[in-house]
């Protein structure tokens, strides 16, 4: 058959099955570039047993240039074996950790403990690390292990440093007014009230991240509901249209006029620097809002616990994530992963990180803290003295229902606070799809 | 714009007379493209202010002082030339196969007749329209089924390599090139090649010799606008990179913009460090884009 | 991008030949198919497997429920549960819909009268044209990440531009937090840098404009304004085309500038960032994120398909 485009000029022209056939052909070559290279690979990641691939998300400046400092400890003292670090920006590793695991992933890898390392743990992308718990059990405290242990019972998780959650203030701004350190709720209210009354913002506040808040409201619940009820619900199992969440949204409807203004559309770097510049009294967040602050101010920086609300739980719970490090599945490097891993649970690697970030404090019970500065010493103190610890609310709940249900209801909350009712709903709505 | 510039020549003063609208155009004018500068030299005032200066007295103040330090910081602190180099070498392979290949498709379907062509054209045509998330899953599941001898991918599988990201923007890219030269080729009078075929000119000939360089216009627009789209790119890397190293130069600004510290200023700095390249091209191809993108005008 | 243009008849080279000459068409060599077919067959394969075989792939995983982890045996088929979901009650799903399409509307408004007007303003002989012209395409270049932090600093409460300008200090406007107003905000900022890519496909335009049409209008007393709307824009109709449907892509596609500003939450929804919440992150809902991803597509496809009907009928027609 003779073909032709409509067109009116005079073409060469071929018929369709030739034509298929030969675009075929061509295809045929296309493909064999890609089929051929298959045949070849499949090696796995790095064979090479003198390298340990470390996967850093670390990517600030101030830590990944402490974390390198530790590592090089490593170097020193494994007889040989060296590290490659892969630095990943915080939240672009966290958006990637999913293929990342199902990739090929570093040897040793950076994640966070409880809910959120168990959720990979459970699924089988991480290795097992409970052999070498055996060894290294006793550098941690039993919270510690328990926030390193998947569901199985084995661990999976082997915890580097931590950092407490709370109020936070400048000592000289406090001293010079004469605040201090509200214990019952009904009292920082009050302090709130003469703070706002002195011109300052009472409680700096931002939440255009998406997770600021979700520190707010985990103080505002373990203090109401206790501990017990607070872990409960964010694993599925109590349900978010309970009176009790009820209170918790109430209480903070209560502080919300005591809070910055438009959190909605201010970074939480935004928020310290209105502490920093004393423009704001408190500050409710974790202790690396201490990096923001100018070195020669660092001392002046000071929290306290989240006062009580509830009598029957009192300042009992702490929340302080724990950063730490896993395994991959199929390390490339069994030995040197568990050598590396057993190094990062001593005391030395996470003092020498400590020196250049200072506002973390170590997670093996025996580090000397002499060297601690005063913010430092408090925040030991404090986690030390906890009956209970969570990590947070994205790292103690599903990470689906964390970054969708959560986030977005807090930020309906926070921009509605009249519309409790109907965000509590969806939260329980998206909840019960989660946790099936 | 004043009369004292004005050439003496006559046939210039005819036809640049200042008369009230004149000025009034060029007011209109000016005022419109200092709108349009604004945020940018917003970006550059912010990036050349010190964060000591800036978290006191706030952004909208005057400087203390001017200084290019957060410039060397971001330069230094982002690893930049490093990153510029990963995409480079994303960015220029991605390119030249994108135009070499488009080229290719655009020749045949616009000089031969088959069934075909129209189809081949439309299906290039709609695939370069799709939203670019609808592929993401499945597109990263085939890269790691694709396995690689090392000396073509580190990571011997098309995932965490350069070459994932440079397969992709080639494979999304080409629609919209294709349909641009396709459509600039119909206007290259069929003659040409009628008459090298009727020489004895092979297929290859035809085009690489007598077609190609006849699109010269339209390649270097295509290459200006391909270049910003290729450059700027931020999702594929994104999905298909897994080593931080690897990671194109738009990705690694966000190692500037720190989870636990910001400091806009460099943030500032380094964001335009990283848009210069896009900026130099543009002004270097500025000249061809116009022209370039005038096909298959009225004038024939 | 204009070239979608057929060629006035009259200007055509050496008139149009007669309809039957096919029989002069010649016959291809063996290694001339070969090579043609390598040509097209290689770009082919490229493109059908890296996009159109994932496309399939997406539609395919929008009736399934899986987090993204193991292998296919993994992966539960639950019919077409997602899109009862998303319809009735994934509550981000409306907004996202509503804001795609105000996205839409004020793409095919504002950017493009601005993009025309100063294009057209443009189009004639003026000093300095190229540096005006360099000025208002200067955004164009920028990646929209960097738009959105330029924007951030222009928009935030806390001593940003724009509130200090309008004297607000006192009691800033929340441009980025308040959902009433952000998606404007931000779409503010997407015209900035959609503008002078409009401005340019219309120079374009423009300057492929026979200039003997307009001197036959202003011969016949048009005044300035009539001969635009009476004879350049007409002639224009097939940049039209093509500035709508670069529109309605780039307002389907939107994406990064909401990203970057706040992830694209508390009022800055779109499809495109329901797709990635969903695909991308930790814990991936696979067929939910393809199921608005197909969503996307559809209504993606029922903008291409019209406008390829369009052009290639047109094709077929000459």
């Amino acid at each position: 058959m003779v073909l032709q485009t409509p067109g009116s000029t005079p073409l060469p022209h071929f018929g369709r099955r030739t034509m298929l056939r030969v675009m075929l052909a061509g295809a045929g070559v296309a493909a064999t570039s890609g089929l051929l290279s298959a045949c070849g690979g499949g090696s796995g990641s790095g064979g090479d047993s003198k390298v340990v691939t470390f996967g850093n998300n670390l990517s600030d400046q101030v830590p990944k240039d402490a974390i390198t400092a530790a590592l090089k400890g490593f170097e020193g003292q494994s007889g040989g074996l060296s590290v490659t670090i892969n630095t990943k920006q915080h939240e672009q590793y966290q958006e990637q950790i999913n293929n990342y695991l199902q990739g090929k992933p570093d040897d040793v890898l950076a994640w966070f403990a409880g809910y959120r390392m168990r959720f990979f743990a459970d699924q089988g992308l991480t290795g097992d690390v409970s052999d070498l718990w055996g060894k290294i059990g006793g550098n941690y405290s039993d919270a510690l292990k328990q926030a390193s242990t998947a569901t199985d019972g084995k661990q999976y998780f082997v915890p580097f440093t931590q950092y407490p959650w709370g109020m936070f203030y400048r000592k000289s701004v406090w001293q010079e007014r004469g605040y201090a350190v509200p214990k019952t709720l009904d009292e920082l209210v009050a302090l709130a009230t003469k703070m706002k009354a002195d011109g300052l913002i009472p409680i700096a506040f931002a939440q255009k991240q998406g997770w600021p808040g979700m520190g707010t409201f985990d103080q505002l619940n373990f203090r109401t509901n206790g501990y017990q009820f607070h872990v409960d619900l964010l694993a599925g199992k109590e349900d978010w249209q309970d009176k009790r969440v009820k209170d918790v949204f109430d209480t903070w409807k209560r502080l919300l006029p005591f809070h910055q203004e438009n959190a909605l559309g201010r970074e939480w770097q935004e928020a310290a620097q209105s502490l920093q510049q004393k423009k704001s009294g408190m500050y409710l967040l974790g202790s690396f809002l201490g990096q923001q602050f100018p070195d020669a101010e660092k001392e002046d920086l000071d929290f306290f616990p989240f006062p009580e609300i509830n009598p029957e739980h009192g300042t009992d719970t702490v929340e302080a994530p724990i950063d730490g490090y896993m395994m991959a599945k199929k390390p490339g490097n069994p030995e040197g992963a568990l050598k590396l891993l057993e190094y990062l649970s001593t005391a030395e690697p996470q003092l020498t990180y400590l020196k250049s970030d200072s506002s973390v404090v170590a997670t093996n019970q025996k580090a000397d803290t002499s060297s601690y500065n005063s913010l430092q010493k408090k925040a030991a103190e404090v986690i030390k003295g906890a009956k209970h610890i969570t990590q947070f609310l994205d790292r103690d709940t599903d990470p689906g229902f964390a970054s969708e249900a959560a986030t977005n209801g807090l930020i309906e909350f926070i921009k509605d606070p009249n519309s409790v009712d109907s965000v509590l709903k969806g939260m329980a709505d998206q909840a019960k799809n989660i946790f099936k | 714009m004043t009369a004292t510039l004005e050439r003496p020549s006559v046939a210039v003063r005819k036809k640049r007379s200042v008369t009230p609208a004149r000025v009034a155009l060029h007011v209109f004018l000016v005022l419109t493209c200092l709108m349009t500068l604004t945020p940018l030299l917003w970006a550059v005032y912010a990036s050349l202010r010190t964060y000591e200066d800036t978290s006191v007295n706030g952004y909208f103040s005057i400087a203390k002082s001017l200084t290019f330090e957060n410039f060397a910081k971001a330069w230094e602190i982002g690893d930049l030339p490093h990153f510029y180099w990963n995409t480079f070498l994303i960015t220029v392979p991605a390119l030249i196969l994108t135009l070499v290949l488009s080229s290719m498709v655009a020749f045949g379907v616009s000089r031969f007749s088959f069934k075909f062509n129209i189809a081949l054209l439309m299906l290039f045509t709609a695939g370069n329209l799709l939203p670019q998330q609808v592929i993401v899953t499945p597109l990263w599941r085939l890269y790691r089924l694709i396995e690689l001898p090392a000396w073509m991918s580190e990571s011997e599988s098309l995932i965490d390599s350069p070459l994932g990201v440079i397969l992709i923007h080639i494979a999304f890219q080409m629609g919209f090139c294709t349909f641009v030269l396709s459509n600039y080729m119909k206007t290259i009078p069929y003659e040409l090649t009628e008459a090298a075929r009727v020489d004895g000119a092979s297929v290859f000939r035809q085009y690489w010799q007598l077609t190609l360089p006849l699109c010269r216009p339209v390649l270097a627009a295509l290459a200006t606008l391909e270049f910003t789209w290729i450059y700027n790119d931020f999702l594929w890397a994104l999905v298909l990179i897994q080593d931080g190293d690897k990671m194109p130069v738009t990705s690694a600004l966000q190692n500037l913009k720190g989870t636990f510290f910001t400091d806009n200023n460099l943030i500032a700095a380094g964001s335009l460090l990283v848009a210069l390249p896009t900026l130099v091209v543009f002004f270097v191809l500025q000249r061809q884009f116009v022209g370039g993108l005038t096909l298959g005008s009225t004038k024939g | 991008m204009t070239a979608v243009q057929e060629k006035p008849k009259a200007v055509a080279p050496s008139g149009p030949p007669p309809r039957r000459r096919g029989k002069r068409a010649t016959a291809l060599a063996g290694t001339d198919k070969l090579v043609l077919a390598l040509m097209l067959g290689i770009p082919a394969v490229v493109h059908l497997l890296f996009v159109w075989v994932p496309t399939l792939g997406s539609i395919a995983l929008s009736f399934s429920r899986w987090n993204g982890i193991g292998g296919l045996e993994d992966i539960e088929w639950i019919g077409v549960a997602n899109y009862v979901e998303i319809f009735s009650e994934y509550p981000r799903f409306w907004p996202a819909v509503q804001h795609n399409l105000i996205w839409l509307l004020f793409l095919l408004v504002v950017p493009t009268t601005a993009g025309l007007l100063l294009a057209v303003l443009l189009d004639r002989e003026l000093r300095f044209s190229r540096i005006y012209q360099s000025a208002l395409y200067m955004p164009m270049v920028l990646s929209l990440a960097l738009v959105g932090f330029i924007w951030q600093l222009i928009y935030t409460p806390d001593g940003g531009l724009l509130n200090s300008l309008l004297g607000l200090s006192a009691d800033p406007v929340d441009w980025i937090g308040d959902s009433d107003i952000n998606l404007y905000a931000v779409l503010v900022a997407a015209a900035w840098r959609h503008t002078g890519y409009i401005m340019l496909l219309y120079l374009a335009g423009l300057k492929s404009v026979d200039p003997a049409l307009k001197e036959a209008a202003a011969l016949d007393g048009a005044s300035s304004a009539q001969t635009f709307f009476r004879v350049t824009f007409p002639v224009m109709k097939p940049v039209n085309i093509v500035v709508a449907v670069v529109t309605v892509i780039e307002a389907l596609r939107a994406f990064d500038i909401v990203y970057v500003i706040n992830k694209g939450r508390n009022g800055l929804e779109l499809l495109s960032v329901l797709v990635t919440d969903n695909i991308i992150g930790e814990a991936s809902r696979i067929g939910r994120g393809s199921a608005v991803a197909v969503i996307l597509l559809t209504i993606s496809l029922g903008v291409i398909i019209p406008y390829l009907y369009q052009v290639f009928s047109k094709e077929n027609r000459t």
